[in-house]
């Protein structure tokens, strides 16, 4: 690309639409701003940008070269060209969201999502069903926002999963359920993280367990019970 | 800083000397205690991430992520055979199931004894003296099913000295 100094404002386009965007600025912010629509699924506007979803893929000119970027990461310039959904685009995106639904049939969002550019099903076989897309915003959220770390990727290429380190609960989750709230396919559920937490869940008692007043969706245990599984 | 609860060898802690601590010693400190003691034991992965200051859950990540680590105890002799094109034409596969056969273990396991590791790996680039096996360090060429027995022994026996 080719680099121009510049301070300040830059004037561009969005699909023609003439967009102003600031130093630092990513095309992704500006098009929100603009309210033109662009999916995505790694993004979330309080963490750092990760770029893996490739959902947000836009067409870049700039000068006579045309390419294709992630614009969650794309940082503006004074004279880009911008285009969301051309043929090549869409094609590509669509290509993204078949390989998504491959991995999570049963998402909503991402069947939603690829209901919208016409796909029902993915050509690609099931392997292994499984609703984390590996977005990593768990994981992002956990370190950016709640500052513990408790869990991170493991393993790499089709192995790579999320998870606590050394495979065991980590002492460092608070229980917060942030990565619960955050992930957008609910592959994390409140069980997940109440099963690492040392908190209400696990509170030793006699009698009855009677269902969790905050989550409803699990018993509060004694420990003499947890301690059998 | 002082040591981490649930410390079980002081030499990890030595090694972690020999590294800045700072992020970005994270490989070289896993590296080094890999080479200690060909693998990386929970207790070392957990003081390299007190001393160094990052979080356990990033220490697991790039301990899992290279295959350069291993989470489980390596071979002292760690054999490599080359699966890569020429050596695959030039027989590589029966190479691989000598070595399997001879030391009674499968691809990417240890033997009892702890004394070698087999592994299969794609071009070690000696194409031309394929097929080729690499034992540690050395690389061994034209090997011949035949060979196979008297190289490891060579590898048994220079443990023995």
């Amino acid at each position: 690309m080719s680099h121009v100094e510049w301070q300040g404002q830059a004037k561009f386009t969005i699909d023609g639409k003439e967009v102003v965007g600031y130093k630092g600025e990513t095309i992704l912010e500006v098009a929100r701003r603009e309210g033109i629509n662009i999916p995505t699924l790694c993004y979330h506007e309080a963490l750092e940008p990760y770029a893996v979803c490739r959902l947000c893929l836009v067409e870049v000119t700039v000068g006579k070269r045309t390419r294709l970027v992630t614009s969650c990461i794309y940082e503006v310039a004074p004279g880009i060209e911008v285009k969301t959904s051309t043929e090549r685009v869409t094609r590509n995106r669509k290509a993204v969201l078949e390989l998504l639904l491959a991995r999570a049939p049963d998402a909503p969002v991402i069947r939603k999502l690829a209901a919208e550019y016409g796909i029902e099903k993915s050509r690609y076989p099931l392997i292994k069903n499984d609703n984390c897309i590996l977005c990593g915003l768990c994981v992002r959220a956990c370190r950016e926002i709640v500052g513990a770390d408790a869990i991170g990727f493991i393993d790499r290429g089709t192995e790579r999963r999320v998870g606590p380190p050394i495979e065991r609960q980590s002492e460092r989750c608070i229980g917060c359920g942030t990565c619960v709230y955050i992930c957008p396919t609910a592959a994390i559920s409140l069980k997940d993280v109440s099963k690492s937490m040392p908190g209400v869940h696990k509170h030793p008692y006699d009698y009855e367990a009677p269902e969790c007043s905050i989550c409803g969706e699990m018993n509060l245990e004694s420990e003499s019970k947890a301690g059998e599984r | 800083m002082g040591q981490p609860k649930g410390l079980v060898s002081e030499n990890a802690y030595t090694i972690l000397n020999e590294v800045e601590e700072k992020r970005v010693s994270l490989i070289a400190a896993l590296q080094k205690i890999q080479a200690r003691y060909r693998y990386l034991p929970e207790t070392a992965m957990r003081q390299v991430a007190a001393r160094l200051r990052v979080p356990v859950s990033q220490v697991y990540h790039v301990a899992t992520f290279y295959s350069a680590f291993s989470l489980k105890p390596k071979g002292r002799h760690i054999v490599n055979v080359c699966l890569g094109t020429a050596c695959h034409v030039k027989g590589a596969g029966l190479i691989l199931d000598r070595f399997k056969r001879e030391l009674k273990v499968d691809e990417g396991d240890t033997t009892e004894d702890g004394q070698f590791t087999l592994q299969a790996v794609r071009c070690i680039g000696c194409c031309s003296i394929a097929p080729a096996v690499m034992i540690d360090t050395e690389t061994h060429g034209y090997v011949r099913q035949d060979k196979v027995a008297d190289i490891i022994k060579r590898y048994r026996e220079s443990k023995e000295k």
